[in-house]
């Protein structure tokens, strides 16, 4: 056999290796894709616009944000800074990642960092940390059959979305406060948590009253941001790769 | 192209930024300072109270209840559990409170 076709195999291996990583996050993530494409199209988005924005941004909590904040019809650059507070949290991602994946070549790593979920960083992450190596086929048969459930979720949530007569009743108004309610709880292990929600909490409330949506939203953030800033650092519990593995 | 494509579109052009922009920005610095990194650690859960807090406070006692039981729920397990655990009470009480 030539060393072209032992390494031709290797990589098929990987890329399932990577694939029974990914099956697991697919099950997780499917009710939040269709809940997705289902508010998008409550919100008045096309089942276009809602495949569109599932295949392109691919970071679920940010998506939920963008709809939510559509409905109450913000400016445009207001969202998107939003989408970007949101997926802030990706630069630390990125910069752990990054020191994974130095052997591959620029097209592979420019690829590879569109797909960087919380999940793909936890399974990248964790199989570096156990001394392996993080291939790019590995970690593209781990992101892709995610990758293409969420889009389509994205399409069949938003097709049913318009089916459903009675929205209120359903209670998918408030489904989105849940949910975000859900993602606030997940991050709960990390330093200083408590008194950065309750700060955020009620400066966003007092700007609600007083300023006005949409300007709570950055001013109850900044708000809870900066304490984290100035309160005494203590060492923080390495608790990222296991909380929130389970969404986008 | 409509409003909304292009705050999709521009929506995804700033996440791939910040997938990409950690490792090309924060790895050319050796450590990153600590209070910075507090401030970044804090982003998450900061911005996503903002989005709960004022619709809570404006919320009825259906809602109330709903994010109450979601919220005791999600002390003891995942997102899943407790989304589900929040909707369903919304949904019975607003089916029985009308």
């Amino acid at each position: 056999m030539s060393s072209e076709a032992i390494s031709e195999g290797a990589r098929a291996s990987g890329f399932w290796r990577g694939f029974q990583m990914g099956v697991p996050i697919v099950v997780a993530s499917a009710p939040f894709g269709l809940l997705f494409g289902a508010l998008a199209a409550e919100q008045g988005f096309s089942v276009f616009e809602a495949v569109l924005m599932s295949a392109t941004v691919y970071a679920g909590a940010s998506q939920m944000v963008g709809i939510e904040l559509f409905g109450q019809k913000l400016a445009p650059a207001l969202i998107v800074f939003s989408i970007f507070a949101v997926n802030f949290r990706h630069v630390l991602y990125s910069a752990a990642l990054g020191r994974r994946i130095r052997h591959w070549p620029l097209a592979q790593k420019a690829i590879g960092f569109f797909f960087l979920t919380d999940p793909q960083y936890a399974g990248a992450e964790a199989k570096g940390e156990r001394g392996e190596d993080v291939s790019f086929a590995w970690y593209m048969g781990m992101a892709l059959p995610v990758y293409v459930c969420w889009v389509a979720e994205a399409a069949l949530g938003a097709q049913f979305g318009k089916l459903i007569p009675d929205t209120h009743a359903f209670g998918l108004d408030f489904l989105l406060p849940i949910y975000f309610l859900g993602l606030v709880m997940g991050f709960r292990k990390r330093p200083l948590w408590l008194p950065i929600v309750i700060t955020s909490a009620i400066v966003s409330i007092i700007a609600y009253k007083t300023v006005g949506s949409p300007w709570h939203v950055s001013i109850g953030a900044v708000a809870g941001i900066l304490l984290a800033a100035v309160m005494p650092i203590k060492k923080s519990d390495q608790s990222e790769t296991s909380e929130r593995s389970e969404t986008l | 192209m409509s409003t909304t494509v292009w705050i999709i579109l521009a929506g995804a052009a700033m996440t791939y930024l910040t997938r990409i922009g950690g490792h090309l920005v924060l790895s050319r610095f050796e450590r990153v300072h600590p209070r910075i990194e507090a401030g970044l650690d804090a982003v998450p859960a900061a911005v996503l109270t903002t989005l709960v807090a004022p619709a809570a406070i404006s919320a009825g006692p259906a809602e109330l209840a709903a994010l109450l039981v979601a919220g005791i729920v999600s002390l003891r397990s995942g997102l899943m559990p407790m989304f589900l655990a929040g909707a369903a009470v919304l949904i019975a009480l607003r089916h029985f409170m009308g």
